[in-house]
């Protein structure tokens, strides 16, 4: 109960709470201006204002239509007149020879429609492009003369660029280049090309009823074989980059947990008499802990070289520093009860552990390691990236070209995907394993001793 | 129940039961523990096969870089503290980025949390999106939006920032809303009766309960992206790990550097680890005076 003090006069009083109020008003004001003040001195440091011009708008339009829209190269080589098709311009993705999309009419002259009216001609010796509503403008690419361009009267609009050796021309339906070596024209066109089936296999082409109906027919094994193998989208190595990252974080949440246990009774007041042993332990697994596991990336990775084995040790090491902390927490917080009554029906010291212990701290022991089984796939990815294994690997490798992007987005909506399930999955193991957290989880989520407090 | 029309079971039925559910038991945990160990040694063969280097070979080898690096470092003892001072500003950018992604992760992460949370949320119909929103936020690695934003914006600390902020966003956002479901809905009618916005019934009503936590969450946070942005650095976002990076691929001769940054970071996880610990307990536990 708070007490008055009688003797103070109201004046006392009031002076006293608009003093109080004062001070509140003072702070109100103080932090979120120490914050914003905080955040300007951000903005220069990071330097903010010339970030505008160092970012490059043509690789993010690049980057956006990439991932989501491919193009088709058709090409003519001016030399020998040779016509050659291809997906994104890649070898992987070329049309054998004579064969080519329904868009494409390939012969003495190859018409290519770009739909809408837009329409290419390759001819023998001149190049036409009938663009609807500008006119027709063509082309005629000379060893000697460069190339020689005749377009519609009027003045030149700003999607075609026209110079001695060089005609380009961009529109919606898809875009034209002539130089004197070759002529080329990009259709592009929306979704992820040949995700299934690469043009060399037999399936390609085929819609899913019909693929169904071949499965069903004995062809299943062939059919599997030939999506597994695709050689654009490589199916098989991104499975296995997958399933080498779930493995780093398997291999060393699990490792660590092991490992970490039995420190960790060194590390208590309760199990441990000796006092030099347990302050020794605890430096020791603060020592681990501040390591970051960036530098135990890179000190592994020069013993081990690359690899999900790398990887693993990383995670290990790093978190046993964790786990060590934490599970001598727990340990801390053993009720003695138990152990007491253990003993007092002759248990010997094994014993009394392994039932009398061990059940008090499996609680937080498995909540501890599911967490962080989630959060170390995480981690995974990007010690992949770093040390070179898994997901991490492929995605740092896909971006590195810069042109892949559709690749790129592929491995992200993956990791998300591998992220997520990981977490229902611990998740789900939690509540199953740890009973009464899942009946009372919807207002009031129960939370063990020290729980989450190092969570990553 | 069945069992009532049924005679009493007698002492030996009852230790027969008791026998037959603890041998039941015992097979259960050996199968789990049998499966469990055969994962294990069959996931550390397949990562072994798929490494560059063995395990047994590399064992052997883990403390020669660590002892080359430190080797070095004691012969040039005399220039530590020269690269200190040189590495001193990388260290700072890194915290820049760490504090900055915390800051804005929180305010991002409160807004989320508020909006996920049932009672609080100004369109309920929306929390399962918000929720959602929150999940994907915090299942992005951070290197994903990293690697993707520095090809877009260029090396530097702005994309890392960026890219830890999304996630933090998302991993706050769900700590959050775990405390506001916590939190008193009471001071929130009682505003609400008197006619007072969405966004003053939050500022008022709830986030005075809520703020030692999450303060204390966001501390937590940012030790978590002190090593993050550390992270990120080495693969090109600026700070100690790109010092760290280049100074490593300089190889032998430059150790003593390589060292310096070593010790930059260790310390300066160690030291923010301890304080916000110590700034964690009270909060939680109020202040000892």
């Amino acid at each position: 109960m708070t007490t008055f003090d009688t003797t103070l006069t109201p004046a006392d009083l009031k002076s006293d709470i608009s003093r109080l109020f004062l001070r509140k008003r003072l702070m109100n004001f103080a932090l979120p201006a120490a914050v914003l003040a905080y955040l300007a001195y951000v903005f220069v440091a990071f330097d903010m204002p010339g970030l505008w011009e160092r970012a490059s708008l043509d690789n993010a339009k690049t980057l956006v239509s990439d991932s989501y829209s491919y193009k088709t190269h058709v090409t003519r080589d001016n030399r020998s007149g040779e016509v050659s098709v291809a997906i994104e311009g890649e070898r992987k993705g070329a049309y054998p020879d004579g064969m080519s999309p329904d868009w494409v009419a390939l012969g003495e002259t190859t018409v290519i429609d770009l739909e809408d009216g837009h329409t290419v001609t390759f001819g023998p010796e001149t190049i036409a492009y009938e663009i609807p509503g500008y006119g027709n403008v063509r082309a005629t690419p000379g060893r000697s003369a460069g190339v020689q361009a005749e377009l519609p009267a009027g003045d030149v609009p700003e999607w075609i660029s026209v110079s001695k050796n060089r005609l380009a021309v961009t529109t919606e339906a898809g875009r034209l280049t002539v130089t004197r070596n070759r002529a080329e024209v990009f259709r592009y066109f929306a979704g992820w090309e040949l995700f299934f089936f690469t043009l060399d296999s037999p399936y390609y082409g085929m819609g899913a009823g019909e693929l169904v109906q071949r499965a069903a027919t004995g062809e299943a094994g062939a059919i599997f074989q030939e999506f597994w193998t695709n050689k654009m989208w490589r199916h098989r190595d991104v499975a296995w980059a997958i399933a080498e990252t779930l493995l780093m974080a398997f291999l060393g949440t699990i490792g660590a947990g092991i490992i970490a246990l039995p420190l960790a009774f060194l590390a208590t007041r309760n199990f441990m008499p000796l006092r030099s042993i347990r302050f020794a332990m605890r430096r020791v697994f603060d020592f681990v802990r501040g390591v970051d596991s960036l530098i135990w990336t890179v000190v592994l990775a020069r013993a081990f070289g690359p690899g999900p084995l790398t990887g693993a040790l990383a995670i290990l090491v790093t978190d046993t520093g964790t786990f060590g902390k934490i599970f001598s927490e727990a340990l801390e917080n053993v009720d003695q009860k138990q152990i007491e009554g253990v003993a007092s029906t002759g248990a010997k010291p094994v014993q009394r552990y392994r039932f009398g212990v061990i059940p008090q701290i499996t609680p937080v022991l498995l909540s501890q390691l599911l967490y962080f089984l989630e959060s170390n796939t995480r981690s995974a990815t990007i010690i992949g990236a770093i040390t070179g294994g898994g997901i991490g690997l492929l995605l740092t490798q896909a971006i590195i070209t810069q042109k892949d992007w559709e690749e790129v987005a592929y491995y992200i909506t993956l990791i998300i995907l591998m992220v997520m399930l990981m977490d229902w999955f611990s998740g789900w193991l939690r509540r199953r394993l740890i009973k009464g957290e899942g009946s009372n989880a919807k207002r009031k989520p129960r939370r063990a001793e020290g729980e989450a407090f190092l969570l990553p | 129940m069945a069992d009532l029309t049924a005679a009493r079971p007698g002492i030996e039925d009852i230790r027969q039961h008791y026998t037959a559910h603890i041998q039941r038991k015992r097979l259960y945990g050996g199968i789990l523990l049998a499966v469990f160990v055969a994962l294990m040694a069959a996931g550390f063969r397949t990562a072994d096969a798929r490494n560059a280097g063995s395990f047994a070979d590399g064992f052997t080898r883990i403390f020669d870089y660590p002892s080359e690096v430190l080797a070095e470092a004691a012969e040039k003892a005399a220039q530590l503290p020269g690269h200190l001072v040189h590495f001193f500003p990388a260290l700072v950018e890194t915290l820049n980025i760490a504090a900055a992604s915390t800051l804005v992760g929180a305010v991002f992460g409160t807004l989320l949390s508020l909006l996920a949370t049932r009672g609080m949320a100004p369109w309920p119909m929306l929390i399962p999106l918000f929720r959602r929103i929150s999940d994907i936020c915090r299942a992005i690695p951070e290197i994903v939006i990293a690697l993707v934003l520095i090809f877009v914006l260029g090396g530097g600390p702005v994309p890392a920032m960026i890219a830890i902020a999304i996630h933090t966003a998302g991993a706050l956002g769900k700590l959050f809303s775990e405390v506001n479901e916590n939190a008193s809905l009471k001071p929130v009618e009682g505003l609400t009766s008197v006619g007072a916005t969405w966004a003053q019934r939050m500022t008022l009503g709830v986030i005075p309960q809520v703020g030692p936590n999450y303060v204390s969450y966001a501390l937590l946070r940012f030790e978590i992206n002190i090593r993050a942005s550390a992270i990120l650095g080495f693969v090109g976002a600026g700070g100690i790990g790109y010092e760290l990076k280049n100074a490593m691929s300089w190889g032998q001769g430059r150790y003593d550097e390589a060292a310096a940054i070593f010790l930059l970071l260790f310390v300066t996880i160690v030291a923010v680890d301890q304080l916000s610990g110590l700034l964690r307990d009270r909060l939680t536990h109020g202040a000892k005076a």
